[in-house]
């Protein structure tokens, strides 16, 4: 299934939403350096910080990198690690 | 167009809701039974909520000639209570014959805890018994891809299961590839914050194809947005897609899916 449109038409189409959130993020960021406490001692600062440098690496699965990265760890030896009843 | 919507929680929703969907082309759609906003306390406050799905829900829905179906169950988040969960699941088949029924569900995990998967588990047996299709709902945000994972371990490791007999739902970018390779249905949900956009559904279309894939409002007493199906055909249209297309996520999909329930009585527009 491809899509419909170049690499240039979708630029255009995307370059202002893809703008507008950029600094939606900005000043989010700026926001918590604006507020009083320091910076929070919390993973999830350091986990958006990976997300963002995430996006500067090569594609085409950043969607799926970063999904991956805001995602518990999964064990496929999850059913013993819980107990769970044999069948 | 006319579409489905295979995954809304219409009793959170306004009879204006009801006339809206209608004209936007909606004819008909699924409603899984799922948490009210708080836990139930007994057998038959779920009698009473599975009552409300297969009769006055239906009858709601037919004002605005929207066919509606549904899906029972006990959700996961009141699956820490054990013995409730195995005392609906015993008076679930009392409903299971009822007009409109499709099968069990939205089944699935929620914070990913051995009670939810003993229930979830609990559940599978049932829908074995009964010959029923499965409707399963994946968790949310970090516990998304842990749950999804253990939901397909579990559902791979039964072999009476089969798989075209399966919705896998609220699908995202790092669940829909396991899913879709092992032969389950996918469904991507149109959420406003947590979960898909439009945009984001279609780049999956865009990467996976039409194939067992189908896109639902999720639409419940929550941030969410009953219209959510219509934004995605827009969003299709924008980037050129053909009708055809866009009719087979929207409307063929659901109608073969729900086509392998013995209660899908659906009768299409003319
Ligand atoms: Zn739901």
């Amino acid at each position: 299934m491809s899509q419909k449109f170049t690499a240039q038409a979708i630029l255009e189409r995307e370059y202002l939403p893809v703008r507008a959130k950029i600094i939606e993020i900005a000043s989010a960021l700026d926001r918590i350096d604006r507020a009083t406490g320091g910076p929070p001692d919390d993973p999830r600062g350091k986990q958006i910080q990976t997300a963002l440098e995430l996006l500067l690496e090569n594609g085409p699965d950043r969607a799926e990198r970063v999904q991956l990265l805001f995602s518990r760890h999964y064990d496929e030896t999850w059913p013993a690690t819980l107990q769970m009843p044999n069948r | 167009m006319y579409y489905i919507d295979p995954h809304i929680h219409m009793v959170s929703r306004t009879t204006d809701d009801y006339e809206t969907l209608a004209k936007m082309g909606c004819v008909g759609l699924s409603e899984p039974a799922f948490w009210a906003g708080y836990d139930r306390g007994s057998v038959d406050g779920f009698r009473d909520y599975f009552r409300q799905l297969t009769d006055f829900e239906s009858r709601r829905a037919a004002i605005y000639g929207i066919q509606h179906f549904t899906w029972l169950c006990i959700n996961a988040k009141e699956a820490e209570n054990v013995e409730l969960s195995r005392d609906v699941i015993a008076m679930i088949p009392e409903f299971l014959n009822a007009k409109g029924v499709l099968g069990i569900g939205e089944i699935g995990l929620n914070k990913n805890t051995r009670n939810e998967a003993i229930v979830f588990l609990e559940h599978i047996d049932l829908a074995m018994k009964t010959n029923e299709q499965i409707l399963i709902h994946t968790p949310h945000l970090e516990d998304k891809y842990q749950g999804t994972r253990m939901i397909l371990d579990m559902l791979i490791s039964d072999n009476r299961i089969e798989r075209h007999r399966v919705l896998v739902d609220h699908v995202e970018e790092h669940t829909i590839r396991p899913v879709l390779e092992a032969g389950f249905w996918a469904g991507m949900t149109l959420y406003p914050v947590s979960k898909c956009t439009p945009a984001r559904a279609a780049d999956m279309v865009e990467m996976y194809g039409p194939e067992r894939l189908m896109v639902n409002s999720a639409g419940d007493w929550g941030p969410s947005k009953p219209t959510a199906v219509p934004d995605f055909i827009l969003e299709m249209r924008r980037r050129g897609h053909g009708e055809e297309l866009i009719r087979r996520i929207v409307y063929d999909n659901p109608l073969t899916f729900f086509g392998q329930s013995r209660n899908f009585d659906f009768q299409a527009p003319c």
